[in-house]
This record gives C-alpha cells, sequence and structure tokens, in this order.
C-alpha cells in the first residue's frame, strides 16, 4: 500500500524550489508561460531569456537534466503536426533546399515548437518539486473550488489502485488462455473496463462508509501548512515580471 | 488532443478559459448538494477510472493510435454535470501534476475535452434515447452514437477555435479536414468500447447508470446481446451523416475565409499544394454544379475512404476466428 503519496512526476529532493511554497510556484509557472505566449515567434532572443529562465528554475530544483528531457519528449507528436505547418500554410512562399513553403508557416511552426517545449518544460520543472497534497492546497489557496482539489485529490490517490486492478484483471484474462491484443478482440478488454467501474465505484462506496465513521464530514482538516511568506512573493513578482518585460520588450522591437 | 502551450492565440486562450470557467462552475453549483452528501469520494475515484480509461489505446490507422475520451461515458454514468466536473479535474491533474497538456492551453482543453464531450454527448444520448426504443438495445445504442459523436465534437470545436485563433496561417478547411477525419475514426472505437462498458455496468449495478434510471427491472433484464452488426451499421449511418451534412455547415467558414484569403493575394497555393488535382480537394466534387451536393458526395467519399481503411486494418491485424469467448463479466 505504497501508493498515493506522490505522483509518477515528482521527484524527491531538498532544493529551495521544493520548499517554495506551491501556489507561488503555479503563479510563477503560469507567469513564463503567458509571457511566452504573448510574445511573438520572430522575437528569438526573448525565447533564448525564457528557455534561459526555465533552466535556471531547473537546476535551482536540481532535477537530473535525463530526466527532464524524456519528459519533455511527451510533446514530440506535437511537434511532428508543428513541422507540417510550413507546408500546408498560406502566405509567402520561399524555397529551403528545392522544396517550396511558407515563410509565415515557418515562423508559426518555430513558435510552437518553442511555446510548447517551453511550456512542458515548466511543467515539469512544477510537477517534478511539488507534491500531490501541497499542489491542491495551493489550488484552494488560488480559489479554485474545493470540490474540484477534492475530486483531483482523490482522484490521483486511487490512480494506482485502479491501475493495479487493471492489471490483476489483465493478469486473469492470461491466465485463463486469452490474451487480446488486437482490435477485433476489443469486446472482452471494454466488458472488463466496465467490471473494472463497478468494482471501482464499489470500493468507492466502501471508502466513503469508512472515512464518514471516521469523522469525515467533506472535508479534509487542514493541518496548519504555512502559508507563503512575503519573500516568496516578492521573488515570484521579480520572475514574472522579468518575463513580463521580456515580452512587453519583444512586442515593441518587432 | 491534450494541445500543448502555443498552438491557440493568448486572446483564445482566454474566450475559452472563461468559456470553460463558466461552465464548470455551473456544474459545480449544480452538484454542490450531490458532492456535499457524500459524492466526493466516488466522483474521485470515477476520475481515477476516466483517468485509467484514457490509457486505454487503439488504432485508428495510418500509424496513428487514439485513446478513450470517456467523457461520454462519464456523463451518461454520473449526470452530465457531474461528469462535467469529473473530466475537468483529470484534466487539470493531467496539465499540473504529469505535464499532459500545456498551462496556458487549459482553457481549450478543458473546453473541447470536458465541457463540449459530456454536454454534447448527453445533448445526443438524449436525443438517441427519445428516438431509440426505450429498452436496454435502445439505450445502448444511444449511448454508442453519443460517445462516438461527442469526440467528434470536441474536434469540431477545436478547429471552430482555430478559425479564430490561428497561431499558424494553415486554412481552416486543412485543419477541420485533418482533426474530423482522425477523431471520426476515434469516435467509432469510442462508441463501441462506451457502449460495451456501459452495457456491462447496467448488467451488474443498474442503479448507476444515471442516464438510464427510467429502465424498469425487466427492460435491464431482457438482454439480447447487442448485435454487433447493427451497432457497425448505425456507427456507419451516423458518420455519414456528419460527413454529408455537418460540411455544409462547416463550409460556409473556409468558404469566407479564403476567398478574403484570395481577394487580399495571399492565398498563394493554399490548399491546392497539398493536394493537387485530387477529385476531392476543396470538399468539392470536380464535374458536380451544385455545391451542397458536391460537399455531400465529398463527404460521403471521405467516409468510405475512412471506413475502407479501417475495415483493411482489422481484417488484414484481426483475428479471423469466428467463435469468441463469451467475457462479458470476467472475474
Amino acid at each position: 500500500m505504497g501508493a498515493g503519496h506522490t505522483h509518477a512526476l515528482y521527484v524527491h529532493e531538498h532544493s529551495p524550489l521544493h520548499s517554495t511554497a506551491p501556489e507561488v510556484k503555479v503563479v510563477a509557472a503560469f507567469g513564463l508561460v503567458l509571457a511566452a505566449a504573448i510574445t511573438p515567434a520572430q522575437a528569438v532572443w526573448s525565447y533564448a531569456i525564457f528557455g534561459a529562465m526555465a533552466a535556471i528554475a531547473i537546476a535551482i530544483a536540481r532535477l537530473p537534466l535525463r530526466f527532464v528531457l524524456i519528459r519533455m519528449a511527451g510533446v514530440l507528436p506535437f511537434i511532428g503536426i508543428a513541422a507540417v505547418i510550413p507546408f500546408v500554410s498560406t502566405g509567402e512562399q520561399i524555397e529551403v533546399m528545392g522544396v517550396s513553403m511558407s515563410q509565415e508557416g515557418l515562423w508559426a511552426a518555430w513558435g510552437i515548437f518553442a511555446k510548447a517545449s517551453l511550456g512542458v518544460a515548466v511543467s515539469v520543472t512544477l510537477a517534478g518539486t511539488t507534491e500531490v497534497a501541497d499542489m491542491l492546497r495551493g489550488m484552494n489557496r488560488l480559489r479554485v473550488p474545493a470540490a474540484l482539489t477534492a475530486i483531483a485529490g482523490f482522484m490521483v490517490r486511487y490512480i494506482e489502485v485502479v491501475a493495479g486492478e487493471i492489471s490483476r484483471m489483465r493478469i486473469a484474462m492470461t491466465a485463463r488462455g486469452y490474451d487480446p491484443r488486437w482490435l477485433a478482440q476489443t469486446r472482452p478488454i471494454a466488458s472488463a473496463a466496465g467490471t473494472l467501474f463497478v468494482r471501482s465505484y464499489e470500493r468507492g462506496e466502501r471508502i466513503h462508509s469508512a472515512m464518514v465513521s471516521r469523522g469525515y464530514t467533506g472535508t479534509m482538516p487542514d493541518l496548519g501548512h504555512q502559508l507563503a511568506t512575503r519573500a516568496e512573493w516578492l521573488r515570484c513578482s521579480v520572475w514574472v515580471a522579468l518575463a513580463a518585460a521580456t515580452a512587453v520588450a519583444a512586442r515593441v522591437v518587432t | 488532443m491534450h494541445a500543448p502551450d502555443g498552438f491557440l492565440t493568448v486572446g483564445t486562450a482566454v474566450a475559452t478559459g472563461a468559456m470553460s470557467a463558466g461552465a464548470v462552475g455551473y456544474s459545480l453549483r449544480r452538484t454542490r448538494d450531490r458532492l456535499r452528501d457524500r459524492q466526493i469520494p466516488l466522483a474521485g475515484i470515477t476520475a481515477a477510472f476516466v483517468f485509467a480509461a484514457q490509457m486505454i489505446n487503439f488504432p485508428v490507422g495510418a500509424g496513428t493510435t487514439g485513446h478513450l475520451l470517456g467523457a461520454a461515458m462519464a456523463a451518461i454514468l454520473l449526470g452530465p454535470m457531474m461528469g462535467c466536473v469529473v473530466l475537468t479535474s483529470v484534466i487539470g491533474v493531467q496539465a499540473l501534476m504529469f505535464a499532459d497538456g500545456g498551462l496556458t492551453a487549459l482553457g481549450y482543453n478543458t473546453l473541447n475535452m470536458a465541457v463540449i464531450p459530456t454536454f454534447g454527448g448527453y445533448a445526443v444520448f438524449r436525443m438517441g434515447r427519445r428516438i431509440l426504443p426505450r429498452s436496454r438495445s435502445g439505450a445502448i445504442g444511444a449511448t454508442a452514437i453519443a460517445a462516438g459523436t461527442s469526440v467528434v465534437l470536441g474536434a469540431m470545436a477545436f478547429s471552430l477555435q482555430w478559425l479564430f485563433g490561428a497561431t499558424a496561417p494553415v486554412p481552416f478547411d486543412t485543419v477541420f479536414a485533418a482533426m474530423v477525419g482522425v477523431h471520426l475514426a476515434i469516435g467509432i472505437g469510442e462508441g463501441f468500447i462506451t457502449a460495451i462498458v456501459i452495457g456491462t455496468v447496467l448488467t451488474a449495478r443498474p442503479d448507476l447508470v444515471y442516464g438510464m434510471r427510467d429502465l424498469g427491472v425487466e427492460d435491464v433484464a431482457t438482454r439480447q446481446r447487442m448485435p454487433i452488426r447493427a451497432f457497425a451499421l448505425a456507427a456507419i449511418v451516423v458518420s455519414f451523416v456528419l460527413a454529408m451534412v455537418v460540411s455544409q455547415v462547416a463550409a460556409e467558414g473556409p468558404d469566407g475565409l479564403e476567398s478574403v484569403a484570395a481577394e487580399t493575394g495571399i492565398s498563394a497555393t493554399a490548399v491546392e499544394q497539398v493536394t493537387p488535382r485530387m477529385p476531392f480537394s476543396d470538399y468539392a466534387t470536380a464535374g458536380l454544379d451544385n455545391e451542397a451536393l458536391s460537399l455531400a458526395v465529398a463527404g460521403a467519399a471521405g467516409v468510405i475512404v475512412t471506413l475502407a481503411l479501417l475495415f483493411g486494418l482489422m481484417t488484414t491485424v484481426g483475428d479471423r476466428t469466428q467463435k469468441r469467448p463469451d467475457v462479458t463479466a470476467s472475474g
């Protein structure tokens, strides 16, 4: 029963970024990706600044570079889509190595590539330095409805339980000589999923009764975690201001 | 469909974010009593179930795999409001804790994968229930159609947002064709799987299926096996209707966009470049004068090609054994 304490992307460390209040980290992450989002793709130099900021955050968090790069690879399918854009775009056509492509589309593809990579790097850093419970508490302090964060909390806690149930059902199928792997065999998989839902739901009912009998009233008790300090908010505002200034400068120059 | 940052403009992200926040806030208000009562752990574990279901991949042809969205499934099992809340928390957790989908893309990802598929899917489900016979098979058929349509609705919403907030000058109809084409194939898989999942739940715990509470005990008990052939037929009919009717509405957009592009002289060789002299390029059939008719023919041809691809895939990779073991309620 080691499940549910944290999630797949969390990296156990004791860096300054790990101990920063979660709401500050969320605001800083949103600030950086939003600044990048409003920056025109032509201002390549500003993306160098954004990239450097993300790299500094990753370094402060002491996240292994390999880990970040592997997680960033998850965005590759979308980069693949972006790579097609120059060939299907309208606008002035230019010749690159004998192939005609849209110049505007080329800039757009670069923009999507830069923004998506930066976004996923920032998300990985945020997820890598924040535990589930902290993240949910941070969201609560940022006025995200408590019902939503409570559902999310239960969800993260039970993902591994449900996944364990799936693998047990799968083993049970295989043990009985059935190993579905083709499209035409989806019916047993799907009906297993239906059974999985019933089991999950009944488990949820039992969990709820168990919690009520232990005094659950609909909200989790606040264990008195510290709020974000003034210094943390100050550092966060410097960070966001730097990103915003870069974005504004890029819009003015280009 | 988990779009990363930078796919749509900031304005679109903010606008869709406001729409999503409104819809989710409304759903939260409407489900407040249910949530306060006892449903938060249940909603949470259903969200975990949807999260797990989204890991079920199935091939849609041409090397791409689609995964289950589970929005229509959640809406039919829990009701549209709860379904929307559950899907929203799934997408939020994926963005914040699994780096799946961009932070600034949360607005349109939530709209396209939680709000529109749950409410749209449930609306289609209600319509299907009204038309189809009030029986187990009728309800399951409505489920299949609703689940399939919900995925396509999400894809259409994304294409529409592209029309308003594109970050690249790719014509609307190119995006629309690609998105809807791929998601039509995903939708067939989604409809098929969702129908079986709901069918299994209906057999074991009919009280858990929100959208079928009106079915009596004898309706649930008379359990004719869902004829796969009938389902496949229904799926084909729905895709034809979608392709032929919806394309009429959708074609208004690209026409406008294209004419503007042509007027301002930036059009160059946009769509023609992708599909040079194809019989159905520009969503019209060469040699047919009636615009509506030619659109419909082009749409129908698209469906035939997609289905042929799917059928070819199924017959080449599927096992040929006719008798499959009946594992309707395993374990």
